[in-house]
């Protein structure tokens, strides 16, 4: 098997073969290391990447490997690289967020998730970009440059998380962890033609997230197919202790499930709010075609009504705003990060503050510590944050509603397919508008999954496919997820993903390291 | 340093009646912090005692401390407060160094116990009721100290320090509601109030109490408003009075620069004031106003604290004798009188004399020898009586030895000297020193013949029926038997020499 089919394998299969031997974890990550030379960087790279992270990637897979050959029981994805999100803190590799105000910024801890990466030995490829503290839906708001979608280089691959969705849809990486807090995971999903999935509030530990809002934030997994995805949820989720919002009874069997591929008798409930106007022909039209493949598989196809998700965007964009404004008050150059003095005038702390967030934030950001700190003003309180809570409760009970009468809900992930880099940059509302379908499953705590479902027919670019299901239910949607999944690529072919256009691969130099993991490599033996 | 012109504490008080209001902070003396897993010490290296969650870097969430919980329902019990069966947390948000978060996670709406009261004794037994608004949880700030600049304070300084051992130590906030009808009594009030509180929470063991190392801290709240209306007048808060006595002088401070301020026909500004032991005054603060905007909202990290009945109940089982009962109780199983009483309260060593009569001395030896040669002993020493070196076994046994006749009080005085110089139990004193009273009558009886050859014409007396006069030969048998005979056996052995009933 040449490289080239290697890192086109899913995390599964590559599993597999570490198991039978029939690779090493060097191998695969060197193969994917040499993909990220050759397509992330330059001036038109994908630029998925802010760190690579060479050495330690390579030293786990030498570690994995000698473990194998002494016959040591190891996990299931033991040696199967993965990417993180520049959100989650990493010990050995900087953490910026996206932002100036961390740039260089060395976390002395690891978040849980990575502990769990770390405890199923899954060598850690390197940081992937996003937009600034995870703000925006284009990963355009990056400090350090946008990521560009594998499908059209010119086009947006989504955000926040457009770097993890974009290495996986690259062949950079076969896994990612993504965080979303309104359809991070699952947009950028929709338009790379990746698979992401938003677990139920709490199911993640979020410690070591940079939260933007609490309430609304959750780690999950990024991956080429539905099963891959659930068997990253599989390691990283579970009660955390230092997470006091964590869930002590998290959803199990979620690879079973994905495995199981049975939807015959399910009732899947289409969200009336959640389709039509507003939303692209193609992105329409392969919607309709899952309900069908769905149908024909043997689910009960039921049209729900969701009222109050109108109103679900507004709420958000208060809720959201209010909790980023006090999480990001703690970046002040305080005692870590980026430190600014004022040009003229008196070095008070108030001042040297004031020119360390003027510097070191971008204007995204700025934007929503202003929405928020006004919306939670004395005075305003009640009638801006006191309201969208209610919105939320609304929300919540819309879903409960729904709930009781499908298993599962349906929705096109994103309106429309990707949008060229720059088309909504100076227009916040038409971006927020992006992720008007996935925002009720944060504002709920409920479950999300992004799957691709074909290509849209004016533009040919890949279109999203979302299933919600009640709290702790995850395991639903990875089964009707892996089901549908299989119905498409049938329809297609075969993955969505082969039909994504090669990229130019620089040539690769010989990378310095050869000679280090040779070494590694013997020594493992 | 102030300037600010008083008018005499009478004066103020025949026109004006004073309102309080206090908030205190207790630290608690959790084994960790608040929300941290950090360790809760004080006096540590500067930022020794810190981890990634009370130093509030990206990505950490707080764990609520259950201990430090426990420990704020017991105080909010023994405040007479109720528990809530349910409250959240609340961040509030204001940008300062020594809050790494930039907010502070305390309570808000909620908090953990509200509406108790406590009965507060004065000094000449007058009790005055002072009614808890609530008592909530939040976390302490690191400490800042300011580096160069004559005051110490932020003002001037070329730079400041901040040490993050304290961010995260939990804190429990205790509010009164307002206490009206004080009057003249308001300085002393105030004093006891905290003194109160201190004693509380020591006793719960949920505090070390110092209020030297800032553990207990009181804000002092004072008014003035002409007698007989209703209306408050405007109120300042005098930050971080740490020490009793600087809360009796603060509130009376207050009370006669308010009264000065009012009579000059200005009005009070509403503002925190700080407090300087060094001139005995206050100076203004910061402007603070009712409607001071912190945005305050439901902290989205933590979830809402359950108070089952069980566990508030199991809790109120743990709560000790509330002081002041336990006061009631001891001072009428001792005997004491007010004044007595009083004085061992104010000495400190109430629990001493506890023990020693637990340990078998009566109540009255034991207030004899704490409140006497050990307490004196203890002045000369510049020490507190109870750290001494004496213990109640010691008192125990020296008052057996003169119980038994083996010593007496003049000697008993000699063997503390000896168990305090390290010689060993009372008794091994007794014997090393050769100290036990000369109880051989031949020996005594010689020793009163020559006293009474000395002195004939005292013997003369006595045997003309005038016994009182018996002391002087006595004194002369004890010095020449260097105080080592039974005072009461050599009187009655002179009055048998002379022939004379006792």
């Amino acid at each position: 098997m040449t490289a080239h089919e290697l890192i086109r394998s899913s995390a599964a299969e590559m599993a597999a073969k570490l198991a039978s031997g029939e690779i090493t974890s060097v191998e695969l990550v060197q193969a994917h290391l040499d993909r990220i030379a050759a397509v992330d960087g330059g001036e038109r790279g994908v630029n998925a990447f802010l760190h690579v992270n060479t050495e330690e990637a390579l030293a786990v897979a030498a570690d994995v490997d000698a473990r194998r050959a002494a016959g040591e029981q190891l996990h299931e994805l033991a040696g199967v690289p993965i990417a993180v999100k520049d959100l989650i803190v990493t010990k050995g590799q900087p953490t910026t967020a996206g932002s100036k105000i961390l740039e260089g910024w060395m976390s002395p801890y690891d978040a849980t998730v990575v502990k769990k990466l770390r405890a199923a030995r899954m060598p850690i490829l390197g940081k992937t970009n996003l937009d600034e503290f995870a703000m925006g839906s284009s990963t355009e708001h990056s400090a350090y440059g946008p990521t560009r979608n594998p499908w059209d280089l010119d086009r947006i691959p989504g955000g926040s998380g457009g770097g993890s969705a974009a290495a996986v849809a690259a062949f950079e990486a076969p896994l990612a962890l993504g965080t979303d807090t309104g359809g991070s995971i699952r947009q950028p999903g929709a338009v790379t033609g990746t698979v992401g999935v938003k677990p139920t509030y709490g199911a993640v530990s979020r410690y070591g997230a940079i939260a933007m809002a609490s309430s609304l934030d959750q780690i999950g997994p990024v991956s080429r197919t539905v099963l891959d995805s659930a068997l990253l949820q599989e390691v990283i989720g579970g009660h955390d202790p230092f997470d006091s919002t964590s869930l002590t009874d998290p959803s199990t069997g979620l690879a079973d499930a994905a495995r199981l591929g049975n939807v015959a008798g399910m009732k899947i409930g289409i969200i009336k709010e959640l389709h039509g106007e507003g939303y692209q022909a193609g992105v329409e039209n392969r919607f309709n075609e899952s309900l069908e493949l769905l149908r024909g598989a043997g689910a009960d196809i039921v049209e729900v009504s969701c009222p109050n998700f109108g109103y679900a965007l507004g709420a958000y964009y208060l809720i959201m705003p209010s909790e980023a404004s006090s999480n990001l008050a703690k970046f002040d150059g305080v005692r870590f990060g980026m430190r600014r003095l004022p040009a003229e005038g008196p070095l008070t702390i108030e001042r040297v503050m004031g020119a360390t967030r003027a510097a070191g934030f971008g204007d995204e950001v700025k934007r929503r510590i202003i929405l928020g700190t006004y919306a939670l003003s004395a005075g305003y309180y009640d009638a801006y944050y006191g309201s969208a809570q209610k919105v939320r409760t609304l929300i919540q009970r819309d879903f409960a509603a729904a709930f009781e009468q499908v298993d599962v809900l349906i929705s096109p992930t994103a309106p429309t397919t990707a949008f060229k880099l720059g088309e909504k940059l100076n227009d916040p509302l038409a971006m927020y508008l992006n992720d008007v379908a996935t925002i009720p499953a944060n504002m709920a705590g409920v479950p999300g999954l992004t799957l691709p479902g074909g290509l849209a027919e004016e533009d040919g670019l890949p279109v999203g496919i979302q299933l919600l299901a009640p709290a702790r239910e995850d395991a639903r949607l990875y089964r009707v997820g892996a089901v549908l999944e299989s119905l498409i690529e049938a329809q297609w072919g075969g993955p969505i993903l082969d039909r994504a256009p090669s990229l130019v691969e620089t040539v690769v130099e010989p990378v310095e390291t050869l000679d280090y993991v040779e070494t590694t490599a013997k020594e493992a033996n | 340093m102030s300037t600010d012109t008083i008018v005499s504490f009478e004066e103020a008080m025949e026109k004006y009646d004073p309102v309080l209001g206090f908030e205190v902070h207790v630290e608690l003396n959790t084994k960790t912090k608040m929300f941290s897993s950090a360790p809760n010490v004080f006096g540590d290296q500067p930022n020794s005692n810190v981890n990634e969650v009370c130093l509030g870097l990206p990505g950490v969430l707080p764990v609520v401390n259950r201990k430090a919980v426990e420990s704020s329902i017991l105080i909010g019990l023994a405040l007479n407060c109720k528990i809530a069966p349910h409250c959240t947390f609340a961040r509030k948000q204001y940008f300062y160094p020594d809050t790494p978060k930039n907010f502070q996670t305390s309570q808000y709406e909620d908090p953990i116990c509200y509406d108790g009261w406590i009965d507060i004794e004065l000094a000449d037994g007058t009790v005055f009721r002072v009614e808890i608004e609530r008592a909530h949880m939040e976390e302490d700030a690191g400490k800042l100290t300011h580096m160069g600049g004559a005051t110490g304070r932020i003002q001037g300084a070329d730079f400041s320090l901040v040490d993050y051992n304290r961010s995260g130590v939990p804190l429990v906030e205790i509010v009164t509601k307002p206490i009206e009808g004080a009057g003249s009594r308001a300085p002393e009030l105030a004093k006891a109030y905290v003194a109160a509180i201190r004693e509380i929470v020591k006793n719960l063991g949920v505090s070390d109490a110092r209020m030297e190392r800032g553990n207990v801290r009181c804000d002092a709240n004072v008014s003035l408003r002409p007698y007989g209306r209703e209306k408050f007048g405007t109120r300042t808060e005098t930050k971080n009075v740490n020490s009793l006595r600087a809360v009796e002088n603060a509130v009376r401070f207050e009370i006669q620069r308010h009264a000065a301020v009012l009579d000059s026909g200005v009005a009070i500004t509403q503002e925190t004031r700080h407090w300087h032991e060094d001139t005995k005054s206050t100076t203004s603060g910061r402007p603070k106003s009712d409607a001071d905007d912190y945005r305050y909202f439901p902290e989205p990290d933590l979830v809402p604290i359950v108070t089952t009945a069980e566990w508030v109940e199991e809790l109120r089982s743990r709560l000790p004798e509330p002081p002041a009962e336990r006061r009631k109780r001891l001072q009428a199983d001792w005997g004491y009188t007010d004044l007595e009483f009083r004085d061992v309260v104010n000495a400190g060593l109430m629990d001493e004399i506890e023990e020693t009569v637990a340990a078998g001395a009566t109540a009255a030896a034991a207030r004899k020898w704490w409140m006497g040669e050990i307490a004196r002993r203890a002045k000369l020493a510049d020490v507190d009586p109870a750290a001494l070196g004496v213990t109640p076994a010691v008192v125990v046994e020296i008052e057996r030895l003169i119980a038994s006749g083996a010593i007496n009080d003049k000697l008993a005085r000699k063997v503390l000297d000896g168990v305090l110089d390290g010689e060993g139990t009372p008794a091994e004193v007794v014997e090393k020193r050769g100290l036990a009273v000369v109880s051989d009558d031949g020996a005594l009886q010689a020793a009163i013949d020559e006293a009474l050859a000395a002195q004939p014409d005292v013997a003369e007396k006595i045997r003309g029926g005038k016994v009182q006069a018996v002391g002087a030969i006595v004194g002369g048998v004890m010095k020449v038997t260097r105080g080592q005979a039974d005072a009461g056996r050599v009187r009655e052995l002179i009055l048998a020499t002379l022939g004379v009933e006792g």
